[in-house]
């Protein structure tokens, strides 16, 4: 055992880019529990977006392209999601699963001939002046622009559900949907917006899978992270910079396993790849007993507006 | 199927030849009891807790588990000839299941915390313990250092043998018929099954009429688990054989489909059962002489899933076109 190999540099580094596909889908999926809608198709979203941005990658060579046409398609996805659960009144909780069971199928059948290719990935920025800094500018500031991106991303949506008009009906709408269609709001459309929302998310975070990260395409390959990212938003209290945190606490629990398996340490490999799920279930548990941490009131109920 | 295969011959293929076609059918139709037997079973057991708003999705987790403990327990006592080992292993297997599926309830009762969310997690905990046990605990000594388990297939008093032999009918299949019988019964007849239907239905009533919630939500979840681990063993004494790091084949999912395809109901779930195990048995024909990919039966049951919720809405509400009064 050699723990000296592990590059604390190195390790933080990897770690914002292993904790950015699951902080992306969970910003989404915020912004779509806000509104009320509990859409537990993440990981169905990510899966497909990871296979449209991979193939879109590789037959265009530009993974910027990949990316733009992993949220279009995810986005496009997640419309039928929205289509039943708000015109067709479906229940929310099978809804997502039928959706995560239909992205996953639908994935395996467009990946297959793209298994054991490689694509071009991002190459990384390094942000003049920051990435000079000794240590902490190779750390921080000499990622791909996705990264940023996703970090942009959660502070924009915390701003708009603070401080904007819209982000204040979107969580009337969430809190309470009889009130907000009183007010004259249009329920059924800011919430079809909302997981639109959710679903380019979760695209952009299943493509940076493919893309950055691993960059390959392989059946299955989220292999839960986007039931982590619907962890994550309750970990979070749907507050958007607590949605960093966890990303990046559960990054770093993946990055530091992966590394500790490289090292040798004598906990056999299946424990060490098991514990990011379990310390998953650790803290949603210490979350949960901490009593109601301000779950949007409407949260997956359907909504009709009787006459 | 816009896979460029002729449509009408994939489902004549799918649906019709495993059942009917003189080359085929003596093959398909055992393996239809054989695929529906585990689908019937967790899904019987899902439907419980679907009724009563409680999801276990982690069925596939229980399955593993059940599978583990079940083969862990003939295996402890190879080679020892004995009629009681089998019957030990069910208990084992449905133990197993029942104490994975335990976590999330205890967990839910206790800190109120997501039930979806935990035992989904748990399934990738199960799988991560099934790569170790078949490389490490339940790894054959004589397997010349391959991964997976001894075949209990060959050890004569921990196999799940079929019972009338040619019809594919061995003793999960037996369980998964009395599952049936036994959710319908208490659906129906049982003041408990009443609860469950209660909880579903009208939380706030149930709640007057005295129902405690912590007890269904470990009942459905206790049951379900159980259920999905008795399946797993039955599955890795009979057809599977032995232990090995992908055993599992997402049975658990698919038991979700089938539950909302039998809309909750053991008989409907019974149909279902078939009727999902058709097209895996199809989708597998249809691969060898369509070359039509594997995913895309994946893919249709999916859709399946997702037009059955769709077409829900026209049996809970009355569409009235024009301007109603």
């Amino acid at each position: 055992m050699d723990l000296s190999s592990i590059n604390p540099v190195l390790l933080i580094a990897s770690l914002m880019v292993s904790a950015t596909p699951i902080m992306l889908a969970a910003i989404g999926e915020t912004i779509v529990e806000k509104a009320g809608v509990l859409n537990l198709g993440v990981e169905g979203m990510m899966i497909t977006g990871a296979v449209v941005g991979f193939v879109v990658g590789i037959n265009t060579g530009s993974p910027m392209l990949g990316f733009l046409a992993a949220a279009v398609a995810s986005a496009i996805l997640s419309i039928s999601f929205g289509f039943l659960t708000l015109y067709l009144l479906s229940n929310q909780v099978a809804t997502g699963l039928g959706l995560t069971l239909v992205g996953l199928g639908l994935s395996a059948l467009i990946g297959k001939p793209y298994e054991g290719m490689k694509s071009t990935t991002l190459d990384p920025i390094e942000i003049p002046i920051l990435s000079d800094i000794p240590i902490v500018g190779k750390m921080l500031f000499a990622h791909d622009p996705m990264v940023y991106f996703s970090i942009i991303l959660v502070g924009a949506v915390w701003a708009f559900l603070k401080y904007s008009r819209a982000g204040l009906v979107l969580r009337a709408v969430g809190e309470n949907h009889n009130a907000a269609h009183a007010l004259g709001y249009k329920v059924v459309r800011i919430r079809m917006l909302a997981i639109m929302f959710g679903g380019a998310c979760s695209g952009l975070g299943g493509a940076y899978i493919s893309l950055v990260r691993v960059p390959q395409w392989t059946e299955g390959m989220t292999a839960g992270a986007g039931w982590i990212a619907l962890a994550i938003v309750v970990f979070a209290s749907w507050k958007p910079w607590r949605i960093l945190l966890g990303a990046y606490l559960f990054g770093g629990v993946t990055v530091l396993q992966l590394n500790l398996q490289a090292a040798g340490v004598a906990i056999p490999v299946e424990y060490l790849s098991m514990s990011p799920y379990l310390i998953t279930i650790i803290v949603l548990v210490f979350i949960s007993a901490l009593g109601n941490q301000g779950a949007p009131a409407s949260l997956g109920r359907s909504f009709h507006a009787s006459t | 199927m816009m896979l460029g295969k002729p449509p009408l011959e994939a489902i004549r293929i799918i649906f019709w030849d495993p059942l009917f076609d003189p080359n085929f059918a003596a093959y398909s139709r055992p393996q239809l009891l054989v695929k529906a037997a585990p689908l019937i079973l967790i899904a019987i057991g899902l439907s419980l807790g679907f009724r009563a708003g409680i999801w276990n999705i982690g069925a596939e987790g229980q399955y593993i588990m059940g599978a583990i403990c079940g083969a862990g327990m003939g295996l402890a006592f190879y080679p020892t000839q004995s009629v009681f080992i089998f019957p030990l292993m069910i208990a084992a297997g449905a133990l197993g299941g029942w104490l994975w599926a335990m976590i999330p309830a205890v967990l839910r009762t206790r800190f109120n915390t997501n039930e979806i969310l935990v035992s989904l997690m748990l399934v990738y905990v199960a799988e991560s313990i099934l790569a170790s046990v078949s490389q490490g605990l339940l790894k054959n000594p004589e397997g010349y250092g391959f991964p997976g388990s001894r075949n209990l297939q060959q050890y004569s008093s921990a196999a799940n043998t079929e019972i009338f032999v040619g019809t594919g009918m061995h003793w999960g299949v037996v369980a998964a018929f009395v599952s049936v019988i036994f959710a319908y019964v208490l659906l129906t007849r049982h003041i408990r099954g009443f609860h469950i239907r209660l909880t579903g239905e009208a939380p706030r009533a149930a709640k007057f009429a005295g129902v405690v919630p912590t007890r269904v939500i470990v009942f459905c979840l206790g049951i379900s688990g159980m259920l999905a681990g008795l399946a797993g063993m039955f599955e890795v004494s009979g057809p599977a054989g032995q232990i090995t790091i992908d055993f599992n084949s997402g049975y658990g999912f698919t038991a979700i489909i089938v539950a909302f395809l039998g809309r909750l109901h053991p008989i409907g779930i019974l149909l279902a059962g078939l009727l999902m195990a058709l097209t895996y048995i199809g989708g597998e024909l249809a691969q060898l002489m369509l070359g039509l990919p594997g995913a895309s039966i994946q893919l249709f049951q999916g859709m399946l899933l997702f037009f059955l919720l769709a077409t829900d809405v026209f049996t809970h509400y009355r569409i009235r076109f024009g301007e109603g009064k």
